[in-house]
């Protein structure tokens, strides 16, 4: 779009759109925030001397992992911090005071000068009323205005975040809409106000790939016609290199560095600046290869042009594809034993409820996993990657076609019945949720030792010693294993979910999106001792996730699936390299790349890809 | 899927470095069970403690002054006798000079001794409230939770059944039964028992309906916690139906069942209470706490302490039931904490890094 206008990218500096919007007036001036949670008779930091100031027509993004206070000391901007909480410092909003301000006059700040875009937009609407009615009550709370003309309003607000039907939209509930739509009325309704601030806390962690690379578009068409000051707030280095002007990188309640997007992805200087960036998976970039260069790819795929890359630029970089392509093909046709999992014409349903009908989600699939063997399942959410990953482990029936697991056919075994019992044995299972994953109830000790104790393997001492055995193989301390879920972070909880998993030594390890709800950084972490503990002890996995990049990092053969199917499957090097599905396709350019500069031709390229209708 | 909110992090992250203190001094530690730590989290609560010791001593008190199931107690009177008028049946009791006296809560209008009819009240009343909670909480949970766990016919059949016990009027049924349980000539072995364990049949009976209330509580957490992936977690581990019934929901729901159960404990003395002053209960001359206060309902003016004793009595229990029932659902939830933003401690470092200050003694 507007950046697109930059005719040769690599001979000119590059240049990001804070340097060409000229300076606008303050909007936020934050000094000397800190923020602080009252916990057993402690004040404990969680924000300490924060300073910056946002200006008009601005992306200030402030990163962070969770717990660093970004979230905190944001949302102390409007009060709206629990009541064990402590904020001191100064706040102001174009000059005026919020800190100590009276609860009468913050409300009137509230959603009029500074709106909230939040994480998760099925819980931050009214399940209640429709969309329409909650931008309608927005409208008149700040606005003296007709019912009429509010209507009007609204519908223009939701026009103006490129929904495709504002009249059907105002009607629906939230429930009805998809997760995009939402966050979409979501916007809508943050923006209503025309507000001078604009608070957007993690906007697009809850979504898929591609959705979010929806999202981030329009965040970035609203920045250039709005006027506000947007704070971006978010873990993710990709979606900021999308999107802010200024960086402000937090840790542990401090802001450690801060610049323009341009200083601090081309020269960081703090090391945890560093780390963020190295933490962050690249799709096409793995330990042991050489890289993949998704961008030529793709263009080679769908023979697109870039304006931003030259034409014999780009055919080398095809070229080089094409012989790593065919290395890669000699390689997959090594003898591999019995399979472990394998599917032929799987269709699996959601048996029916009281009046709902029963629902297939997933058909014809065919699938197969050799020991050792690391296959990838990609796909947006509702596409039935999940589905299949819970059939395989017996959660949900086969309803027509073959499974075999671990060399016995489960796809008529009884629900808890004998046969699956003894097939469970054999297989684990890694959650995407690691906080309902663990019974709250139960110290993570006994979570671990379970299995173990149900199979009979071991009990008392004996089977305490294993436990210890399985905590040191996740890293974690011995001492832990009296521990409640909660008092863990989310990587350590995790970590636990996958002891759980091996404490029975599986043949087979299903892994539901384990890294999807945690940070960045931990994710990284997290897949590292993935990788290591595949490889020492040889199981073979499926690996469910929507992150292309993550599948890439550990996958020797991917799946792609969509709506119920699966349309391609490869190797990971024929699905990053070659990719002949529309769908495929369109995924790949979806994902952001922690590089303004990679971004922005990766951006146009999806842009060309939507144009041509392959969709 | 969601995240953890920033204050969550941030006490997971305060628990890890208070934990990271103490492990300085103490290496090895052994895996302790679900049942150990919870243990060990009740007797740290004050509160739960003060309602246990208070509840211990009103059951020691009530059960060896007036002496029970035949055998004698160490009261001098009993709560039939009738003596003298002492004082007009004023208490005798007082706090200085520290004396008990002849009649330490005083009499009532025909000169029987009150402690020992409060004693005996209390008593009754005890039975009838621990009955009426552990039946009801047993029967509540195990259909609660079948109906839950299971759904498909199990639950319509569980349910249905609930909802007709629900409709049928407790006063009605409680007239029939205490009917039969009147029929002291007719020598059937029912009423013989009845005749001389008057009260553990109301309690058995107002069990058996009471807990209808609780089932669909307890139905309802279960319908939210099966669906939640620790289940399907412990169902790859092996687990059968029984032990995921039991060992991984029931605990968490174990917070409404006990708020419940201690609820339907406090408000079965009223139940009691009630059905006793219309005739249906507790029988003159045996006597019940609740029994108590409704004979003298019409003395308030002239002797009030006929009312304060058994009231203060009442009282007693049903709070000390409460405190412990508190205690038992904090020990259950391991989230609890409490913080006090006037009695806080500043520090300086953030939550993430481990502090080196001095242990600060735990709340619980």
């Amino acid at each position: 779009m507007t950046d697109n206008a930059i005719p040769e990218p690599e001979a000119t500096p590059l240049e990001t759109a804070s340097d060409r919007v000229e300076p606008g007036r303050v909007v936020l001036e934050v000094r000397d925030l800190s923020v602080d949670f009252g916990v057993e008779k402690k004040w404990v930091p969680a924000a300490i001397g924060l300073n910056y100031e946002v200006r008009a027509g601005e992306v200030l993004a402030i990163v962070g992992e969770s717990g660093s206070g970004k979230s905190a000391s944001s949302m102390a901007l409007l009060g709206l911090l629990p009541s064990n909480s402590r904020v001191r410092g100064s706040v102001k909003l174009g000059g005026k005071e919020l800190l100590g301000a009276k609860a009468s006059a913050i409300r009137e700040v509230r959603g009029k000068d500074v709106a909230v875009i939040f994480q998760e937009p099925m819980t931050a609407l009214n399940p209640v009323y429709t969309v329409g009615a909650q931008i309608v009550e927005t409208l008149r709370l700040h606005n003296t205005i007709s019912p009429d003309e509010a209507k009007q309003r609204a519908l223009r607000m939701l026009d103006l975040v490129e929904l495709p039907d504002p009249e059907k939209a105002f009607k629906s509930y939230p429930h009805q809409l998809s997760g995009g739509q939402r966050q979409r009325a979501m916007i809508a309704q943050s923006l209503s106000c025309d507000p001078r601030l604009l608070i957007a806390d993690e906007p697009t962690t809850a979504l898929d790939v591609t959705v979010q690379a929806e999202i981030l578009d329009l965040m970035r068409h609203l920045r250039n016609k709005l006027d506000s000051a947007i704070v971006l707030i978010t873990h993710d280095m990709g979606v900021v290199a999308d999107l802010a002007d200024r960086i402000a990188v937090m840790r542990k309640g401090v802001i450690v560095e801060t610049g323009t997007a341009q200083q601090i992805f081309s020269n960081p200087q703090h090391e945890y600046t560093q780390a963020l960036l190295a933490a962050v998976p690249h799709l096409g970039q793995s330990a042991e290869s050489a890289d993949v260069d998704v961008t030529a790819a793709l263009a080679a795929a769908t023979k697109t042009e870039l304006d931003s890359v030259e034409h014999d630029e780009l055919l080398r970089r095809e070229r080089e594809n094409q012989e790593a392509l065919k290395a890669a093909a000699e390689e997959a046709a090594k003898p591999k034993g019995s399979p472990v999992l394998e599917l032929i014409d799987v269709a699996i349903e959601y048996p029916k409820q009281g009046r709902v009908p029963a629902f297939r989600a997933v058909e014809g699939a065919n699938l197969v996993i050799y020991p050792g063997q690391v296959v990838g399942l990609v796909g947006e959410s509702g596409s039935g990657k999940t589905t299949i990953g819970r059939a395989a482990v017996g959660l949900l029936p086969v309803a027509a076609g073959k499974m075999h697991v671990v060399g016995q056919d489960i796809s008529a075994a009884k629900r808890n019945g004998k046969q699956l019992h003894q097939v469970r044995r054999d297989i684990g299972m890694v959650f995407q949720d690691p906080s309902s994953s663990l019974n709250p109830r139960l110290p993570i000790g006994e979570s671990i030792g379970e299995p173990m104790y149900l199979a009979g393997v071991a009990k008392g001492v004996d089977l305490q010693k294993r436990i210890e055995n399985l905590l040191d193989q996740v890293e974690l301390p011995r001492s832990y294993r009296n521990r409640y879920p909660h008092e863990l972070s989310g990587g350590q909880k995790q970590r636990v979910g996958i002891a759980r998993a091996l404490s029975l030594q599986p043949k087979l390890m299903v892994a539901d999106e384990p890294t999807s709800a945690l940070d960045v950084s931990v994710q990284a972490k997290v897949l590292e001792l993935f990788q290591s503990l595949q490889k020492e002890l040889g199981f073979a996995c499926l690996f469910v996730t929507h992150d292309l990049a993550v599948v890439d990092v550990l996958a020797d053969r991917i799946c792609v699936m969509q709506r119920g199917r699966i349309v391609e499957q490869g190797t990971r090097d024929q699905i990053l390299r070659n990719p002949q599905e529309a769908y495929t396709q369109r995924l790949l350019a979806a994902v952001p790349l922690p590089d303004p500069e990679k971004q922005r031709e990766r951006r146009e390229l999806r842009e060309q890809l939507m144009a041509a209708g392959i969709e | 899927m969601s995240q953890p909110t920033q204050e969550e992090e941030i006490l997971a992250q305060q628990a890890l470095a208070e934990a990271a203190a103490t492990e300085a001094s103490s290496e090895e530690t052994s895996g302790l069970s679900q049942g150990q730590i919870v243990r060990k989290r009740f007797f740290g609560h004050t509160g739960a403690l003060v309602g246990l010791a208070v509840l211990a001593i009103i059951l020691v008190l009530a059960f060896t002054s007036v002496g029970a199931w035949g055998l004698p107690g160490w009261w001098k009177y009993n709560y039939l006798d009738v003596s003298p008028l002492v004082n007009d049946g004023a208490p005798t009791a007082s706090l200085w000079p520290l004396a008990w006296g002849e009649h330490p809560f005083g009499q009532d209008r025909i000169g029987r001794d009150l402690f020992a009819m409060t004693m005996r009240g209390a008593q009754q009343s005890i039975t009838v409230m621990v009955l009426i909670g552990a039946i009801a909480g047993a029967v509540g949970a195990i259909v609660g939770g079948l109906a839950g766990y299971f759904r498909g016919w199990v639950e319509a059949v569980l349910m249905r059944l609930t909802d007709v016990i629900i409709i049928i009027p407790v006063l009605l049924l409680a007239a029939v039964v205490g009917q039969i349980a009147n029929r002291r000539d007719e020598g059937s072995w029912f009423a013989s028992f009845a005749s001389s364990n008057g009260v553990v049949i109301l309690g058995i009976f107002l069990g058996f309906v009471s807990w209808v209330g609780l089932a669909r509580l307890v139905r309802g957490e279960f319908l939210t916690l099966r669906e939640r992936e620790f289940v399907d977690a412990a169902r790859i581990s092996g687990a059968s139906n029984a032990r995921i019934i039991f060992k991984h929901i029931l605990p968490n729901a174990v917070g409404v069942l006990i708020v419940n159960v201690t609820l339907t404990m406090s408000a079965a003395i009223l139940l009691e209470t009630a059905l006793s002053y219309l005739g249906l209960g507790v029988h003159a001359p045996d006597i019940s706490l609740g029994l108590l206060v409704a004979q003298n309902q019409e003395a308030f003016a002239t002797r009030p302490w006929l009312f304060w004793f058994p009231g203060l009595f009442i009282i007693l229990i049903c709070l000390s039931i409460n405190f412990i029932g508190d205690g038992l659902r904090d020990a259950f939830d391991p989230r609890q904490k409490k913080f006090k933003a006037k009695s806080a401690v500043e520090t300086t470092r953030h939550s993430s890094t481990t502090p080196v200050v001095p242990n600060v003694p735990k709340e619980q």
